[in-house]
């Protein structure tokens, strides 16, 4: 029986994969042709969803984008049999962007039945929590650590560090707590892996659970992602009847059990202290460091909080070793970035490379310059809270350090193109108003310096005392910075001041008569 | 269960469609909390609504990604289309208009959400298709 693969991620459910599903098993059914529809992950190429593939002889032969209006056509061009057709892209494996592709984290995502836990099995899947089963905790925190993993979040803080303090704190409760709330504009590879290969977190979080003697975890996802929701629900259901999750996993002495708690729609949230609050049932207010997490986390137990993709890179450094994740990338940036092409550009899509690549290079090599055909004029990296960069620095390498120097952040790998017709000022009014609509209201800068800056933004671009505004913009930026609880309040200069030194051309007043009156 | 006031405000808006003020004095009955903590929980989160909404919520994404492909236009459009702005619901009872930040959804841009369907790529009329076909099944 033919196998056809048709995607069920969100972005390609969004342009309509559910539809050419249906279409594809209403046709081979009419004419009487036995096929197996598999609702396999993305592959990542979002521009050429939905992404319809072919079990040949050769390998999976790609058919993109397929709407079901060109189904018919299809079966009529024998594509079954990997017959031509304009739509045809040839073997899967062979298309360039993804054959330059490193892909680690997302090995299996676009290949496998997200919810099969057999299709998981038997690409590789599990085997590093056998090896860590086999392991001392300090050997697995010791592997984790030697792999060099930084927190893909965006903060960057060692995973390794991070689970020995854990390890070494005494307690009779210990949680992982992963952090699926991906508030960031730019954004998809946390839900790419929950709706594309969960089975990945859920050993992630696992390994981390026998590695710090936790006995419980929790999954915060963001109320957005209804079909991650489903779907890391179905893969849990699958895990325990496997006796990988609950009571004596594969057999050994550990416990561990999972359950999913969904977030309310504050990005805030996505902040550690802040969503173990939310866990716990409250206003999700930040909480003031020390106590760490680590130490006392959620219900005052000692915590790993990771983010979604740090927990899904766990499984192939147990699997393949610290070293083999430790020879990708570049000065203290270790391994892989899973990179999101976001925004005005032509090829969006998921793109996994070791650290170092540059800006230029993924947004004109993967992403083909802007949708629109106009020049990038800006790019934003790191979600709401990330640096605006110029032209001019496209060619920074991807890099935690080498974004440092440029003040700016790498984040949790998100790139949103701007084309020329961006207004910049008006990008740092937003990013005034998205931190007064989602500040948690528990320190000033954070709660009032928003909205004065919104209001600054106005008087300058309206030409009222121009360049003292600039200057009390600059002074409430540092105030920000400095002054904040936590990264929303305390990052929110970063988009504000880079837009201004890097596009000062655009806070000029925006009338005529306004701009006389600047001296 | 630990922590079970988001679970249930949860299980009350997925039944009922939204969180009524009523209900806080059996909620912090049930779990020991003071009404004012149900309150400030419920109001502290944009996800929860204290009162019913339309048959379908259409929610449009205002974010970086999107607004770099022209949501600004697309919600002034829908906005004047349904004749509401956000967090009303149109005088028929059908569409409840919410902004949201980030559906995931950012390598195809501009994006909406019908209830809990995503859509990618949209304008004007597309969205006013996509209403058009829940207000007629």
């Amino acid at each position: 029986m033919v196998k056809v693969y048709v995607p069920r991620d969100s972005t390609a459910l969004s342009l309509g994969a559910g539809q050419t599903a249906k279409a594809i098993q209403a046709e081979a059914d009419k004419r009487g042709i036995q096929i197996e529809l598999v609702r396999n992950g993305s592959r990542g190429l979002f521009w050429l969803e939905p992404f319809v593939e072919v079990e040949t002889e050769q390998g999976r032969v790609a058919y993109a984008p397929v709407e079901s209006k060109d189904v018919v056509d299809l079966f009529d061009a024998d594509f079954l049999q990997g017959g031509s057709h304009a739509l045809n892209l040839g073997l899967t494996e062979e298309i360039e962007w993804l054959k330059k592709q490193q892909r680690l984290t997302f090995a299996r995502v676009g290949i496998i039945d997200p919810v099969s836990l057999e299709d998981y099995i038997a690409h590789d899947g599990y085997n590093g929590l056998k090896n860590a089963l086999k392991m001392t905790s300090a050997e697995i925190v010791k592997t984790v650590t030697d792999s060099g993993l930084r927190g893909r979040g965006g903060a960057a803080f060692p995973t390794g560090i991070k689970w020995n303090t854990v390890l070494n704190a005494p307690a009779e409760q210990k949680y992982i707590v992963c952090n699926a709330d991906e508030g960031d504009s730019g954004t998809y590879s946390d839900r790419m892996i929950m709706e594309d290969d969960p089975f990945v977190l859920i050993e992630g979080m696992t390994i981390a659970a026998v590695a710090v003697g936790a006995t419980q975890g929790y999954i915060y996802l963001r109320s957005e992602y209804p079909h991650a929701l489903k779907t890391l629900n179905e893969a849990i259901v699958k895990a325990e009847a496997a006796g990988y999750l609950g009571d004596k996993i594969c057999g050994s002495s550990h416990t561990f059990k999972l359950e999913v708690r969904r977030a309310a729609g504050a990005y805030v949230c996505g902040e550690e202290t802040s969503l173990l609050e939310s866990l716990e049932g409250k206003r999700g207010l930040v909480r003031f460091k020390p106590p760490l997490p680590a130490i006392e986390g959620l219900f005052g137990k000692p915590t790993v909080v990771n983010n979604v993709i740090s927990l899904a890179t766990v499984p192939i450094i147990l699997d393949k070793g610290a070293q083999f994740y430790a020879d990708y990338g570049m000065g203290r940036s270790r391994g892989t970035l899973p990179i999101q092409l976001a925004g005005n550009i032509k090829q969006g899509g998921l793109v996994e490379l070791a650290f170092g690549a540059t800006l230029r290079e993924l947004l004109y090599e993967f992403g083909g310059g802007s949708a629109t055909g106009k020049p990038i004029r800006a790019v934003q990296v790191g979600g709401p809270l990330g640096a605006f960069l110029p032209e001019s620095q496209f060619d920074t390498p991807l890099d935690y350090e080498e974004f440092g120097k440029i003040w700016a952040v790498l984040g949790h790998g998100g790139i949103v193109a701007f084309d020329d017709t961006v207004d910049m000022s008006k990008m740092a009014r937003y990013a005034f108003e998205f931190c007064a609509i989602e500040s948690c209201g528990k320190c000033t800068p954070c709660r009032i310096g928003s909205t004065r800056g919104v209001e600054l933004v106005d008087k300058i671009t309206s030409g009222k005392e121009h360049i003292k505004n600039i200057q009390v913009l600059r002074d409430l930026s540092d105030t920000m910075l400095n002054g904040s609880l936590c990264a929303l309040g305390g990052m929110t200069p970063y988009p504000v001041l880079s837009a201004l030194n890097h596009f000062a051309e655009d806070f000029k007043p925006k009338d005529v008569n306004a701009k006389k009156a600047v001296v | 269960m630990h922590g079970a006031l988001l679970p249930l405000l949860h299980a009350s808006q997925d039944d009922i469609g939204y969180v009524p003020e009523e209900s806080y004095p059996f909620i912090s009955k049930a779990l020991a909390l003071s009404i004012a903590e149900v309150h400030g929980v419920v109001t502290f989160y944009h996800h929860f609504r204290t009162h019913p909404a339309g048959k379908h919520i259409l929610q449009i994404c205002r974010a970086e990604s999107c607004q770099a492909m022209g949501s600004e236009k697309l919600e002034a459009d829908v906005k004047a289309q349904l004749g509401v702005d956000y967090h009303q619901t149109t005088a028929d009872g059908e569409i409840t208009l919410l902004p949201v930040y980030c559906l995931g959804n950012c390598a195809c841009s501009p994006a909406v959400m019908m209830d809990e369907e995503v859509y990618g790529r949209m304008n004007q009329q597309k969205v006013a298709e996509l209403i058009s076909e829940v207000k007629h099944g």
